[in-house]
């Protein structure tokens, strides 16, 4: 017998359908779109209970209690699929990292959909899919969440809001404000994949050799990270703004300056020549699937070593070091020997002319 | 990164800057002037300056294309998107250049104009293609480098009928405005500008070649080495400067043979040539009128030609008066010696020219190098 004839009620066309108001309107099309869809590839033992929230088991870890840290990101990417990811993963990756950096084991995700009135199932079913394996893949399962659908026009296809909430054991404490003049600066690998991978996409520019996007868990390769004891005074992804932002912001909250090293920060051949070619500067652009670490510095070469033996931070170097300096500038010193500040971006990068 | 990987050796670079040092004599200065803002923007991210012996001053001019495009040349722009409905299409950097009313193209974007950064004129054009029904304006800006790429989507538009294209051509020329900046009444007046010789610019010269710089050799007695936009360049160049200087000879060098000959790439000047004429004059930002410095479409285009299309009138608008962008771009002053720089003034809220584009010689200080000014 049909699908549509045992309840008569017609499945989601996931091939050719698009979405209409009545996926948002609280009727049987979203509850259709929720069980068809989202139900389905997110579907857990919390999330199947469709209830307006998820009643979880007080956390512990390894038996002891912990505290709880809760983060929450809102994703826009343009375009949706890019290469070597989609908003999909990106929104779980993003919000497991920012929960993980906060030295947290992250449990749970909850996802909000803002869904356009329009937008093709077949690309909403293939997000979702991709949703489901990150966070399989990264083992935070999805366990509420919600769906709106907007007029045409009034949205960009889709735009996924995560929420995550993790448990962080007591004693364990990082932060943008622990940075100490003498510290390690470690990052995890190559910088401005995502952000290139991104733009090649969105401006139309095809390079020779392929940029993919690094979006990526860190939750695993943190883990490795906090096992070895070292002791860590902050982790922080370094997203939009890329490593300068984030070093930046870290030398700020800390009261501190940071001195970098640029022949240390591994940036791949192929994104350094997108950027030259875009005039673009690396240590700006986004990535998605790296972490900066800064740590005491007797303990740096064991979380390196350690770092470099997880597959996710093969490519970790340390590329700097935290400095005193009442102004807070975050320094280079160039491949040349001379020497500059990377400063705060104002407004986004763009393009130059010549 | 092969080709620029070699021209970014900081054991190479050392060992010129040793040169230099040798070469500089005892108790002579040497200020020169990088014009273009490529060169300007090395300098700051590579740290050559730490490099350089103290005798030796680097001057940053006018050469970048978004700072010196006056204030009157964006407003005409904003209000073809915002009152007329064309689809402006512009490059990247000059979407922040301030206007008049606190507007600039990004924030006259965010009230709805239809603005839309390219890569290329050939977007432009295709953008055109693909709104038939909508006039696409091409918001064309820059020295000899961005020009013939205008030319040829004017004369291809003209080929292919499109008659909802046209530009708004700002196009302006390097050798009338290092002229101005050695004629400048400043530079007269106070006598303060010891400029001993020019860096010619990269781009704009694999385009116009090496010719048109050997007038101001010979008449001002000026040494010009055009050099490429890798940091190693730039040492090269400067090293070529000293030693001219010292053996008291004006001429012009190029360090930038691999890309650079002496007549230029002719088919570009003669697709420039079809499509364009002088224009009589042209007000820059920072250095005023200056007159047969810029480029307008010929009559025979005047169908592409946005101003005559959108009757659209040139109003000038003057610059803060505490701004001193004019002094700087002349090399008269620095940076740090305007009073807005870093207060009112800065990357984030430019008032003056030169903190507009990175490639400024205000923000090029601000963001890679203020430190210095406070340690």
């Amino acid at each position: 017998m049909s699908e549509a004839k045992r309840g008569y009620v017609r499945p989601l066309d996931l091939k050719h359908g698009r979405v209409d108001l009545t996926h948002g309107s609280g009727g049987r099309s979203m509850v259709q779109l929720i069980s068809e869809l989202f139900a389905k590839h997110l579907g857990n033992e919390y999330l199947g209970q469709g209830n307006d929230g998820a009643v979880l088991p007080a956390p512990t870890l390894e038996g002891r209690a912990g505290r709880l840290v809760m983060s929450t990101d809102c994703h826009v990417v343009s375009p949706l699929f890019f290469p070597g990811g989609d908003i999909g993963c990106l929104s779980v990756h993003g919000t497991v990292n920012d929960v993980a950096v906060m030295g947290a084991t992250p449990l749970y995700l909850a996802a909000g959909f803002v869904l356009e009135e329009g937008f093709p199932l077949a690309d909403l079913a293939r997000i979702v899919e991709s949703m489901a394996h990150a966070a399989a893949e990264a083992g935070v399962p999805v366990v509420t969440g919600d769906t709106k659908v907007v007029e045409r026009g009034k949205g960009d296809g889709v735009f996924i809001t995560t929420t995550g909430v993790g448990i962080l054991p007591d004693g364990l404490e990082l932060g943008g404000a622990r940075a100490r003049p003498g510290d390690a600066v470690i990052i995890s690998g190559s910088m401005g994949d995502h952000g290139v991978a991104i733009m090649s996409k969105r401006e139309n520019l095809s390079f020779d050799a392929p940029i993919e996007s690094d979006t990526v868990a860190l939750n695993g390769l943190i883990a490795a990270m906090l096992a070895t004891g070292a002791d860590l005074r902050c982790l922080r992804d370094p997203t939009r703004g890329g490593l300068a932002a984030t070093l930046n912001e870290i030398a700020g909250q800390s009261g501190v300056g940071v001195m970098l090293h640029e022949k240390a920060i591994p940036v791949k051949p192929v994104v350094s020549a997108a950027c030259e070619f875009l005039g673009l500067d690396p240590l700006y652009v986004a990535n998605e699937g790296k972490l900066i670490a800064i740590c005491a510095p007797a303990d740096a070469d064991r979380l390196l070593a350690a770092m470099r033996a997880h597959p996710l931070g093969r490519e970790a170097s340390r590329i700097g070091e935290v400095i005193v300096d009442d102004h807070h500038f975050v320094q280079l010193t160039t491949a040349f020997g001379g020497k500059r500040i990377v400063d705060w971006l104002a407004g986004d990068q763009l393009p130059r002319i010549c | 990164m092969k080709y620029i990987d070699e021209f970014r050796d900081g054991e190479l670079a050392k060992n010129l800057a040793l040169s230099i040092g040798a070469e500089v004599q005892p108790g002579r200065s040497y200020s020169f002037m990088e014009f273009c803002g490529g060169h300007t923007h090395a300098i700051s991210r590579y740290g050559l300056s730490d490099l350089l012996p103290p005798a030796v001053r680097m001057v940053h001019g006018p050469g970048c294309p978004v700072c010196v495009l006056p204030i009157g040349r964006v407003d005409m722009a904003i209000d073809l998107a915002l009152n007329h409905g064309v689809i402006l299409c512009t490059y990247g950097d000059t979407l922040r250049i301030p206007a008049s009313d606190g507007l600039s193209l990004m924030k006259a974007k965010a009230r709805g104009g239809d603005i839309r950064m390219v890569y290329s004129t050939l977007d432009a054009l295709q953008i055109a293609r693909d709104n038939p029904q909508r006039e696409v304006v091409f918001f064309a800006i820059g020295f000899e480098t961005t020009t013939p790429p205008t030319a040829v989507a004017i004369q291809q538009a003209d080929k292919e009928n499109l008659s909802n294209f046209s530009v708004i051509c700002c196009h302006v020329l390097t050798p009338s405005a290092i002229s101005n900046i050695l004629e400048s009444p400043e530079v007269r007046q106070w006598g303060t500008v010891p400029l001993d010789g020019f860096i010619g610019p990269a781009h704009v010269s694999t385009v116009i070649g090496s010719r048109p710089y050997e007038f101001f050799a010979e008449e001002y007695r000026k040494p010009v080495v055009i050099a490429g936009f890798e940091p190693l360049d730039v040492m090269q160049a400067i090293l070529m400067l000293v030693r001219q200087v010292n053996e008291g000879r004006a001429e012009v060098e190029n360090e930038f043979s691999r890309a650079v000959s002496r007549d230029g790439n002719l088919k570009a000047q003669d697709r420039v040539a079809e499509v364009f004429e002088l224009r009589r004059e042209f007000e820059w930002r920072g250095l005023s009128v200056v007159p047969y410095s810029a480029l307008k479409i010929r009559r025979q285009y005047a169908a592409f030609d946005a101003e005559r299309k959108f009757k659209l009138d040139y109003r000038s608008v003057p610059d803060n008066k505490a701004c001193e962008c004019g002094a700087i771009l002349r090399g008269v002053k620095k940076p740090q010696d305007c009073k807005l720089f870093g207060t009112v003034c800065t990357p984030e809220n430019p008032i003056g020219s030169c903190m507009v584009s990175s490639e400024g010689a205000c923000a090029a200080h601000y963001s890679y190098g203020r430190y210095k000014d406070m340690h």
